[in-house]
């Protein structure tokens, strides 16, 4: 469709005319006429929603709402069009089969051998090795072997040595989905363990005495403590109805020694009406700081941010300070207890916070252990009322640790910005299907490729450059503070308005440091080219011309460092609420221009299709979260005088 | 009077004080005329404690039994709490520290006692003058000059003894347009944008009263910055309703019929008690220890803190905008023209121009928009948010300048030679110091007073190397452009690192800040050595084409 116009979100008085196409697997926009030909690409599989509004006088409105976060304005000029458009998206983005999905389809140019080794980049028993089990007390068991106890659990399981395969059937049966107890985390130093599973059929009064057993067993795996801690993350209320429905929490009475405690994260269901609440706010125009304020605070959302973490804080402590272990469910054990489990592993072990462990803590936590995936992020067309932002919550609980504890993680904002991301992309498999049972019924390691693979060849540019393994914040536990005093929670620009560059910082500490510390080791490797030349120079005493050309090559290159590192002084795009502001001096173009091939460079090279908007220029811009070109790329022909002082009149 | 007179208890032992996220420290009270002293009395790990009692801004006492209870709160934000035993030595202690803390004469402030301990190199009193300013700008343009029309104060008692003005308008059109503003603020130079030779001026507001006054020499004097078919605009920091409402006390505004190439645009900046209860809000907020985040944001929200800065710093880059986007003049002023009107001017330099981002022009920029420019610190500074006393002069003003220049630092972490560090040191300076520097309300009382003579400048000290280094940031790198932040409120953040700077463990951050200076320290030294290794080089491979030329 030729003649569509992309309105920019923060300003409503600019829009490009460009050119709309649909493919098999993408939206793409093309703008018209400017030398760069700006490309918008948008995956199918990223559109959450799409909004056709009342046709006006410039043609017919369509609003496009991403799943990360983009929201593209489109204006068709005619309704037939727009309406194909429409009907084309809403079945194109609303997938039946996993077949339709982009991963079966995209193809990165691997080998099958290269793609083995992907899927082989993360390994499960090498984790729980690493952990430190199987031991004296936990051993794996096969029981699930075909899945045949507990078809959303994965085929290998760890239980404590004492827990025979009868206690083991037996508990599962008497707990939802026969997700029984198993073993998350095991903490090497004081064999304190942290396991999970769903909540127990108790009803009103039912007992089962296996699965009591089962959490003796777990409590004999630890010798050291006496007791365990039983954390239902549910609100007390929510527990309580569902023994109604035969369902519930375990009574402290029937089970010997364990102390259970409520901790109120609330279902799904809320969380993804608080991230449309959040959202709502986010795409305000020009709110005022109430608005922001009230509007954040009113969709709850920093708080169940708060809960999650206060609850893997409570784990941590009991895991790491008292040496007790823990058994954590929720209704189900694969939401809420995902994220209890991972925000405790995180603060608990620094091997987490690595890139590599978080690879790791999530194909463990997550993938393994039957997150339902499919349903939650809405990959195939099915129920609405499953979807919600379960893992995005514990992605954001990471953010904000990091931004607690500027050292301790080895990798940075980008890293989990493009996770998010490609949860919601289906370019890669590891994130299909809602169990590991269905991954393996559809062949997915044959037939996809494994994101972690791909983040780890470009793990350049997911490094936070103030990390050092042997930093005092990198090792051992990490111990945040509670109340939100001392604990700021803060609104993650940088997730939930990604797309609109205008708002976050023009120059990234991150990006610059990261700059630095590649001149830095090239510097390293010159010196040593240099200081062995020198050597060899004296030695020999003899001429040589070639070592001054080559040195002239080397100055050359130095050359370009020093400006990649003053490319943070990139001019911005100024708007504000009185949408008078001009988009930028034309004056101030070189320095543009040259920030965008600087860092074109280093970020084209991690993910040309993760961007929404693709092609090079563009790619830059949607990549570069946090990078100082951040401004757009929009020439400023449209700050017209007149049009100017007419807004400051308003305003 | 004798400073002996209000010590009634000088010293006290077995003192406990508590501090968050500090052990508690048993030790030995002691009060000298200006401190509170706090020693505490292992041999191994001494530590001590000195506090200026001016930095004291309330304290609360509670007794249990015999043991009293005095909890400080000091105009920094800190608070902390001593524990003393014996019923009659606290309660002298309260008393002595209450009287010292709010001593009445500006001349038994601890500036005037201060001995300083460290060489002079360069007196910070005649860092800064006006004359060297000018200097400056007649290298770019000659269509101002200095006037010493106020060298006595008597034109002006807020402004300095000279001013810069347009060329074409003589002391005595001065004079007149002096008595048609508000305390003698006649229109002066703030800012002369270099690129384009756009003026931003600033005044107070014109006394146009209800019957419409005009002043033939204020149109011209404001004209004369004009550009001849080109317009120019006056921001006026109050938003309409209260400029009219100012001119039933004789003030107003510039009416379009009288200035006809002027637009005016009304802003919103907010003024005294309304900002200190703002500030009293937050900080309150800021010391909740409730675990609740729907009351945590919702008493942020409430604060209106933010909106305040948000409101700002809107109106600082429109400010800019208009000069060097639409290349027009600008006059600012609100009604005296010595508090928002000060924020607007000088954040918008923060903006325009780089100089004011270097450690030297952003003292340079406090010295000529605040101090000189007569903008009342010993009124607006002399309590901070916990003062229970209802005096309406103080206002947080100045931190509220301090925090909109630090949320363009956040959006610009590379573009200020400063670090945050040294925006956190002024603040504390202007409310409590050992210099004079922050003393009195404009260079008329400072001349009364003769600080110069008397006292330290706080500019003498912060300008030696090893005090400067410690402001350095590690990430600057010079930017010679215009940098615009964005005010949308997602962009904007508490400023934790003065409302949380007591309340946060500040090690993480710390560690952080050291890692970034490591990185770029080591590159540096990498480059350094790579450079002396190529010259080097250079070197010998010269001498062996000299031998084989040879």
């Amino acid at each position: 469709v030729e003649n569509v116009r992309l309105l920019d979100r923060l300003s409503s008085r600019r829009a490009v005319l460009g050119t709309l196409y649909l493919t098999a697997t993408h939206v793409i926009f093309v703008e018209n006429g400017s030398e760069t030909r700006k490309e918008t690409w948008v995956l199918h599989s990223q559109i959450s929603s799409i909004e056709k509004q009342a046709t006006t006088a410039s043609g017919c409105p369509l609003l496009i709402r991403c799943k990360n976060f983009q929201v593209i304005q489109l204006i068709i000029p005619q309704e037939r069009d727009c309406h194909d458009v429409y009907i084309s998206l809403i079945r194109l983005a609303r997938p039946v089969k996993y077949e339709e999905l982009y991963c079966f389809s995209f193809n990165p140019k691997l080998d099958k051998e290269e793609r083995e080794q992907g899927w082989k980049l993360v390994d499960l028993n090498e984790e729980y090795n690493r952990m430190g089990v199987p031991n004296n007390y936990w051993q794996i068991s096969d029981v699930n072997r075909d899945y045949g106890v507990c078809d959303s659990y994965p085929t290998e399981i760890y239980v404590p040595k004492s827990a025979t395969a009868h206690i083991i059937v037996g508990s599962s049966k008497f707990r939802s989905r026969r997700r029984f107890p198993a073993l998350s985390y095991y903490c090497k130093g004081n064999n304190a363990s942290i396991c999970r599973s769903s909540q127990p059929l108790s009803g009103f009064s039912a007992r089962c005495l296996e699965d009591e057993q089962m959490l003796q067993a777990i409590r004999k795996a630890n010798p050291g403590s006496d007791f365990i801690y039983v954390v239902d993350t549910r609100p007390k209320l929510n527990a309580m109805a569902n023994r109604a429905a035969g369902k519930g929490y375990e009574n402290e009475d029937n089970y010997s020694n364990i102390k259970f405690q409520f901790i109120g994260i609330e279902n799904i269901h809320v969380m993804r009406n608080s991230l449309q609440k959040m959202l709502e706010v986010c795409e305000l125009k020009s709110p005022s700081m109430s608005d922001f304020l009230w509007g954040l605070e009113n969709s709850g959302w920093l708080k169940h941010i708060k809960a999650i973490m206060d609850a893997g804080i409570f784990i941590a402590k009991a895991v790491a300070e008292e040496g007790v272990s823990v058994l954590v469910h929720c209704s189900d054990g694969w939401d809420r207890t995902a994220q209890v489990c991972s925000v405790a592993s995180l603060l608990l072990d620094p091997y987490y916070r690595t890139m590599k462990g978080f690879m790791v803590l999530i194909e463990k936590d997550w993938i393994s252990f039957g997150h339902k995936f499919n349903h939650r992020y809405g990959n195939l067309d099915g129920d609405p009322k499953e979807i919600s932002p379960v893992i995005d919550q514990f992605i954001e609980c990471v953010w904000q640790l990091m931004e607690q504890f500027p050292c301790a993680f080895e990798f940075n904002e980008r890293f989990l910005i493009h996770i998010q991301h490609h949860i919601y992309s289906c370019q890669f498999g590891n994130f299909l299907c809602n169990s590991q049972k269905e991954r393996r019924e559809l062949k997915i390691k044959e037939r996809t490729y494994s994101l972690w693979a791909h983040l780890w060849k470009n793990r350049a540019d997911y490094l936070n450059p103030l990390y050092k393994s042997d930093h005092s914040q990198t090792q051992g536990t990490l111990h945040p503070q509670i109340a939100p005093c001392n604990f700021l929670y803060k609104f993650w620009s940088g997730m939930y308005n990604r797309f609109e560059k205008g708002l976050h910082p023009r120059q990234s500490v991150t990006d610059y440091l990261m700059a630095v510390k590649e001149e830095t080791q090239q510097l390293e490797e010159e010196l040593e080219v240099l200081q062995e030349r020198l050597a060899n120079l004296q030695k020999s005493q003899s001429g040589d011309n070639k070592v001054k050309n080559k040195q002239q090559d080397r100055s050359k290159q130095f050359g370009l460092y020093t400006s990649n590192n003053s490319l943070a002084n990139t001019p911005q795009e100024y708007s504000n609420d009185l949408k008078s502001f001009p988009s930028r001096s034309p004056s101030q173009g070189d320095e543009e221009d040259s920030a965008l091939i600087l860092t074109q460079d280093n970020l084209k090279s991690s993910d040309p299709d993760l961007s929404a908007n693709s092609d090079q220029e563009s790619g830059v811009e949607d990549l570069s979260c946090r990078s100082p070109s951040g401004g757009g790329c929009l020439p400023s022909e449209d700050s017209g005088k007149d049009s100017d002082e007419a807004v400051f009149l308003a305003g | 009077m004798e400073f002996a007179e209000l010590i009634k208890t000088p010293r006290a032992d077995n003192v406990v004080l508590h501090r968050p996220f500090h052990a508690a420290v048993e030790g030995t009270l002691c009060l000298t005329g200006h401190h509170l002293i706090f020693s505490s009395r292992r041999h191994d790990n001494a530590e001590e404690l000195w506090l200026l009692h001016s930095n004291i801004d309330s304290i609360e006492k509670r007794f249990v039994g015999s043991l009293g209870t005095i909890a400080i709160k000091c105009k920094d934000l800190r608070i902390i709490q001593l524990d003393i035993p014996g019923m009659e030595e606290c309660l002298n202690i309260a008393s002595s520290i209450e009287a010292l803390s709010t001593l009445d004469s500006v001349t038994l402030m601890y500036p005037f006692f201060y001995r300083p301990m460290f060489e002079v190199v360069e007196d910070g009193w005649s860092s800064f003058l006006l004359e060297q300013e000018f200097e400056l700008l007649s290298s770019v343009t000659n269509e101002w000059r200095l006037s010493c029309v106020n060298k006595d104060f008597s034109v002006c008692p807020s402004y300095p003894p000279v001013v810069i003005v347009p060329k074409c308008v003589d002391d005595e059109a001065l004079r007149k347009v002096a008595l048609f503003r508000h305390g003698g603020r006649f229109p002066v130079l703030s800012y002369y944008h270099k690129k384009n030779g756009m003026a931003m001026m600033r005044s107070s507001q014109p006394l146009t009263g209800t019957n419409g006054r005009r002043c033939k020499e204020d149109e011209k004097l404001v004209n004369s910055t004009l550009r001849s078919g080109r317009r120019g605009f006056v921001i006026d920091t109050r938003p309409l309703p209260v400029a009219q409402q100012a001119r039933a006390k004789g003030g107003g505004f510039e009416q379009e019929v009288y200035y006809p190439q002027w637009r005016r645009i009304h802003k919103c900046i907010e003024r005294f008690n309304i900002l200190q209860e703002s500030f009293i809000k937050l900080v309150e907020a800021c010391n909740d220890q409730s675990h609740n985040m729907d009351r945590w944001l919702s008493k942020l929200e409430a604060s209106n803190w933010l909106t305040h800065i948000k409101e700002l710093l809107t109106a600082a880059c429109l400010a800019a905008q208009c000069i060097d986007r639409e290349g027009a003049s600008v006059l600012v002023h609100g009604s005296e023209g010595t508090d928002s009107t000060l924020q607007v001017t000088s954040l918008a330099q923060i903006i325009l121009d780089p100089r004011c981002r270097t450690i030297r022009g952003f003292e340079a920029l406090i010295v000529r928009e605040w101090l000189q420019a007569g903008h009342p610190f010993q009124q607006r500074c002399a309590q901070s948010a916990y003062s229970n006393s209802k005096q309406k002069w103080e206002a947080p003003v100045f931190l509220l300048f301090l925090e909109c220049v630090w949320q363009i630092h956040r959006q610009f972490p590379c573009s200020f030679e400063f670090t945050e560090q040294f925006l956190i040191l002024l603040f504390e300076h202007a409310y409590a110091s050992q210099f004079g520097t922050f003393l009195g309300n404009n260079e008329n009382e400072r001349a009364k007073l003769k600080l110069p003579q008397k006292t330290m400048s706080l500019w003498s000290w912060v300008n030696r190397l090893e005090e400067l280094n410690r402001f350095q940031n590690p990430l600057y790198e010079a930017n010679s452009l215009v940098i615009w932040p964005s005010v949308a409120p997602q962009s904007l953040q508490l400023w934790e690192g003065v409302f949380l700077r007591w309340n946060r463990p500040s090690k993480y951050l710390e560690e952080a800040a050291q890692e970034t200076l490591n990185i770029i320290k080591y590159n540096k030294e990498l480059q350094a050595r790579v450079n002396a290794l190529r010259r080097q080089l250079a070197e010998i491979e010269v001498d062996e084409e000299e031998q084989e030329e040879q």
